[in-house]
């Protein structure tokens, strides 16, 4: 269910194709709870006898179930050295052709699966597996966003053990999956030069939240007179903090600098890991 | 139908809380929301009115506190309020990328009896 435009009050997930479990809906979920703790009991009493009137302050985070299940993805991932990338933007970005484009130069480098998000059909899985690249499609239904337990459940049919990279591809949306964390190590935002260069002044949380900015499809730049200076400001501006890179993925314009990066950054989280058994 | 899905969550949430406590009636949910969070109070409100019917909460107020966003600037040592994310220490024009509050998303409290 998602807190933005209540996506996901009904609706099956489908993972591959196969029933996912309604994971989003509050109103179907699979934990016990005791008798008294029922969603929608029958009134139990023809009397009250609550308690006398009290304040309970719970400072409870609202989110806090997504936030859980994203904090034990994280915890898994590091124990199988996994670089997880968290891959979002507007539709039509070009996320799958920059994944399938970056599985491809990888090769022989790192090795790279894919959990690939979108309302309906399994395209986008279908050009990757065809790239020969592992990858699980989930069919969100209604879902504006991939939540962290679509995901628990979609790795389990990777082989994980045989990758080094995992790129969670999220579905086309720069509003709502700001705020699910998947268990991500790394958030990536795409802008293409068709979008317009305030894309990240309309969408600020989503640029924000961001630890990688890719200005995508620069080959297109002079076509769309795309102004580079005033993207780039306008990007500096709400997610200062991001790392940009400037690339065309169908080209291969600008793609060895992201892929190093890649690289750069898998060695990093292995060196880290290592170090935290010896210690 | 913005906002629906944050209020069901919300009650799910002050129910279990309320009964845990052998509580039997919801006569205030407080709730913090952070100005960046992209979630409108009002369209909570409406949200509340339909989602709080046959819960514990049926007859019970709703209270938002609206969180205004801070960013820390370094160079300043100080807090700043940031009226969105452009976010510039007013005194040294630095632009500040530590977002301290503005993002609370929280049920902070409950009347129950």
């Amino acid at each position: 269910m998602c807190k933005e435009c209540g996506c996901g009050i009904v609706g099956e997930v489908g993972i591959n194709g196969q029933p996912g479990g309604q994971v989003s809906s509050p109103l179907v979920h699979d934990h016990d709870h005791d008798h008294d703790q029922l969603h929608d009991p029958p009134h139990p009493h023809g009397h009250d006898h609550g308690t006398p009137p009290h304040t309970l302050a719970l400072h409870q985070a609202i989110l806090e179930k997504n936030d859980r299940v994203a904090e034990r993805n994280r915890g898994f991932f590091k124990a199988k050295k996994l670089l997880v990338l968290n891959v979002v933007s507007s539709p039509g970005s070009g996320k799958t052709t920059l994944v399938q484009k970056s599985a491809e130069a990888l090769t022989g480098r790192l090795r790279v699966g894919v959990i690939v998000g979108d309302l309906a059909t399994d395209n986008d899985a279908a050009r990757l597996r065809s790239a020969g690249v592992p990858v699980v499609q989930i069919t969100t239904g209604t879902v504006c966003h991939l939540e962290a337990d679509m995901v628990a459940k979609a790795m389990s049919q990777l082989p994980l053990d045989a990758l080094d990279v995992l790129v969670i591809e999220n579905v086309g949306n720069l509003v709502c999956p700001a705020t699910y964390d998947l268990g991500e190590d790394l958030r990536v935002v795409l802008l293409s030069v068709t979008e317009g260069e305030d894309k990240p002044l309309k969408y600020p949380p989503m640029f924000h939240s961001a630890n990688v900015a890719i200005l995508n499809k620069i080959d297109l730049a002079a076509a769309c007179d795309f102004d580079r200076e005033k993207a780039l400001a306008n990007l500096g501006k709400v997610s200062h903090h991001a790392e940009v890179f400037e690339l065309s993925a169908r080209t291969g314009q600008g793609m060895d600098a992201w892929c190093a990066f890649l690289v750069q950054r898998h060695a990093t989280l292995r060196q880290g890991s290592q170090l935290g058994c010896l210690s | 139908m913005h906002e629906v899905g944050i209020m069901m969550n919300t009650l799910e949430a002050a129910e279990k809380a309320a009964r845990t406590s052998g509580a039997t009636h919801i006569h205030e949910l407080r709730l913090r929301v952070g100005r960046m969070t992209g979630v409108v109070p009002e369209a909570l409100e409406a949200a509340f009115e339909v989602v709080r019917q046959g819960t514990l909460a049926a007859e019970a107020r709703l209270t938002i506190e609206r969180v205004p966003a801070s960013c820390w600037c370094g160079r300043c040592q100080e807090e700043f309020v940031s009226e969105d994310l452009l976010s510039e220490c007013p005194r040294c024009h630095e632009l500040s990328g530590e977002l301290r509050r503005g993002l609370e998303l929280e049920l902070a409290s409950l009347e129950v009896s």
